[in-house]
């Protein structure tokens, strides 16, 4: 004679120490095992695509830093970007590089929150999330260097970069290039041989590639599924043709997967560091863009290699001093879409782990 | 009288646990810790109490209020009666009772009943479940902790706490290496500590069976948590580390440094190690501690019987190769819990 049991649901979130933002999970549960999962977003919009139409071109761009507050070089380097091609505006050598700097710095930095909030979801109470803290300080110092600020850099411009670098910088991006790897291979011992956490994260929510594929997840989700499919190789966009690096690919595309693609990753963004390092010439730092750009009339999309996937920016322009329509597709928001598949049949607490290692940012999912 | 020093000591030993615990935790975390409160921190569980003190003490709605308010008492007040039994020096035990040490496991499963009081009086979704977690965790320990104690038993020839202690010419930990390892991981087990701590796990159900509490009543469970802490630490060290005994210091002394050390290495294992699922937490306490207890308590039972008289270092070299063979050879044939459900 079987026990009588009723599925009961359980809201995670919206406010929740784990949910990486205002996130809601509706999720129906039959003792800890979920049986259904519906995700409710819409906690943070904030208007940002209606607010851009009101803006000029170059005020558009703190609007972007704020989309993954948790790497705005990224976002800045998108639109700009779009706007440069809706425009045809070429940018000197120089800004290219120091924006490819940037760029893989910035990756770097999102990558070690991505992998420290992992890892506090599956219990490490705070300490790998630390250590990697006590790195991305290091690399947010070096952009306080340069743009005067620790989170929302507003650095990037239409045309190049808002200002060059101090002298301090470039001997200060080699030290820590040189120390980085150091500290990636600390992480790793402590890591990726743990028995708790392999047993926690392999084979724990797989995705796999044919599902990758068709939800359009992009970006350390794909790669960790199998699909080798990296922006920055296949299309590529600013001058990273010119530099050597690989991409990391997984094979199940479980949890651990993801884990280890970034981590691998990190270690191919400082690799591309090094070089860009080399062979960065002097010369102009922006060319010379008026004030108040109008463009021509017509539509740009651009989509870059952020550290959460593709991100794209849709620019429609009709002449004036302000976009008529910036359409942005968030990573985040179409990686949830693979969301409910890889959580049923998994407990709560997979649950959690399942959804910290997809990496999202409300803020992008929600604009 | 006897009992005012010892809740006293107690009570001021918890407040030194919880200054080790965020300062030691913090030093491995590559940060610095509570330092403004007194000379490094040491006043900071104080301030802790008194900020905790003056807060309001919420009920929530349709709480039922009896159970609720009663289930900190429960929980704590157990916890308390352990240390009835323990001995600080020859002889010095509030109550030298001679089935001390079942006396011991009997009791500290009585504060379980407080918690599941607290998850079911919360009247919330998330405190419920951590509250049948918590209790299906604790029950499938108790008999790990049980059987490994039982072994040091067998050697000691008394259940009795004091004569435990007078028997460790040499320490337990030594002649039971594999004993002592069970109950390490079963006490940890036991009280929600990291890696078993998904009874309050922050990141997941907030903060498990205590969420809806506050004020006094937190407290309390906070409290609890850490006097549960000393008081496995207290029994390890009564048990397998030989309780006062020691060359030169006072024998209270002895053992303050030995309850500390216990302690610390738990601290060493929450800052470290990631946390366990719930179906791999009951696989482990019943595939791979239990078996291991009850081989334990064969292999003990066998030593105690046929070698009565042998030498103290030929046993210490048998019994640590035993549990390094037992242990190695049971996890590689060990499988964590189980995957998905197919729904």
């Amino acid at each position: 004679m079987a026990i009588k049991t009723e599925p009961f649901v359980l809201n995670i979130g919206p406010v929740h120490p784990s949910t990486h933002g205002v996130f809601r999970m509706r999720a129906t549960l039959d003792g800890e095992v979920i049986i259904d999962m519906e995700p409710i977003f819409g906690y943070l919009h904030r208007g940002i695509e209606k607010l851009a139409e009101e803006r000029t071109y170059t005020g558009v761009i703190p609007l972007t830093d704020r989309l993954d507050y948790i790497a705005s070089m990224s976002n800045n380097l998108t639109y700009v970007l779009a706007v440069e091609k809706l425009v045809g505006i070429p940018v000197p050598e120089r800004a290219e590089y120091l924006r490819v700097i940037m760029a893989e710095l910035q990756r770097i930095a999102a990558y070690l929150i991505a992998v420290g909030a992992f890892l506090n979801e599956c219990g490490a109470f705070f300490t790998p999330f630390l250590y990697m803290f006590r790195e991305r300080e290091k690399i947010i110092d070096l952009f306080e260097m340069v743009s005067g600020q620790r989170l929302l850099y507003n650095y990037m411009r239409v045309g190049g970069v808002s200002q060059d670098i101090p002298e301090e910088f470039l001997p200060a991006l080699d030290k820590f290039v040189r120390e980085m790897p150091g500290f990636i291979d600390e992480y790793d011992r402590l890591l990726a041989e743990n028995e708790i956490l392999l047993a926690r994260a392999k084979g724990v929510g797989i995705l796999t590639k044919e599902m990758a594929v068709n939800c359009s997840v992009s970006g350390p989700v794909l790669r960790a599924s199998g699909v080798k499919w990296d922006i920055r190789k296949a299309d590529p966009y600013s001058i990273y043709d010119r530099f050597e690096f690989e991409i990391p690919t997984g094979e199940v595309g479980d949890c651990y997967d993801r884990y280890r693609v970034r981590i691998e990753e990190m270690r191919q963004s400082l690799h591309i560091i090094e070089q860009a390092m080399e062979q960065i010439p002097s010369g102009a730092v922006k060319s010379e863009v008026p004030h108040l750009i109008r463009p021509p009339a017509g539509e740009a999309y651009t989509h870059i290699e952020t550290p959460k996937g593709e991100l794209g920016f849709y620019l429609v322009s009709d002449n004036s001093i302000a976009p008529y329509r910036c359409h942005i597709r968030a990573p985040s928001l179409m990686n949830l879409t693979a969301l409910r598949e890889m959580v049923i049949g998994w407990k709560i607490q997979d649950a959690i782990i399942i959804f910290g290692s997809i990496d999202i940012t409300v803020g992008e999912v929600d604009r | 009288m006897f009992t005012v020093i010892i809740i006293a000591f107690v009570l001021t030993l918890v407040m030194g646990y919880i200054w080790i615990e965020r300062r030691g935790m913090a030093r491995m975390q590559a940060r610095l810790g509570p330092n403004r409160a007194g000379p490094f921190g040491l006043l900071q569980p104080v301030a802790d109490a008194i900020k905790v003190l003056i807060k309001e003490d919420l009920i929530p709605a349709n709480a039922d209020k009896i159970v609720h308010w009663l289930a900190p008492v429960v929980a704590f007040v157990p916890v308390l009666m352990i240390f009835a039994v323990v001995p600080f020096r020859d002889g010095a035990l509030l109550a030298d009772l001679n089935i001390g040490i079942l006396y011991v496991v009997a009791i500290s499963s009585v504060s379980t009943v407080g918690v599941f009081m607290a998850g079911w009086g919360s009247n919330s979704k998330y405190s419920l479940l951590g509250a049948m977690r918590n209790v299906a965790a604790v029950v499938s320990y108790e008999i790990p902790l049980m059987l490994s104690v039982i072994s040091v038993v067998l050697i000691a020839g008394s259940l009795s706490m004091n004569q435990i202690v007078m028997a460790q010419t040499i320490p337990f930990i030594l002649l039971q290496p594999l004993g002592f390892l069970l109950f390490f991981i079963a006490g940890c087990a036991e009280i929600n500590r990291s890696p078993f701590d998904l009874m309050e796990a922050d990141s997941e159900l907030v903060a498990g069976f205590h969420t809806e509490y506050s004020g006094m009543k937190f407290a309390l469970f906070y409290l609890v948590e850490y006097a549960e802490a000393l008081a496995i630490s207290a029994i390890i060290t009564t048990l397998f580390l030989g309780g006062w005994r020691g060359p030169v210091l006072a024998p209270w002394l002895w053992f303050v440094l030995k309850v500390i050390i216990v302690f610390f290495v738990m601290v060493w294992t929450r800052t470290t190690l990631p946390r366990v699922r719930i179906d791999q937490l009951m696989a482990l306490a019943w595939k791979f501690l239990f078996p291991l207890a009850l081989i334990n308590l064969i292999i003990t039972g066998i030593q105690v019987l046929a070698w009565p008289e042998a030498l103290p270092w030929v046993m210490i070299l048998v019994n640590i190769a035993i549990m390094v063979i037992l242990v190695l050879l049971w996890s590689r044939f060990f499988k964590l819990g189980w995957g998905r459900v197919e729904v």
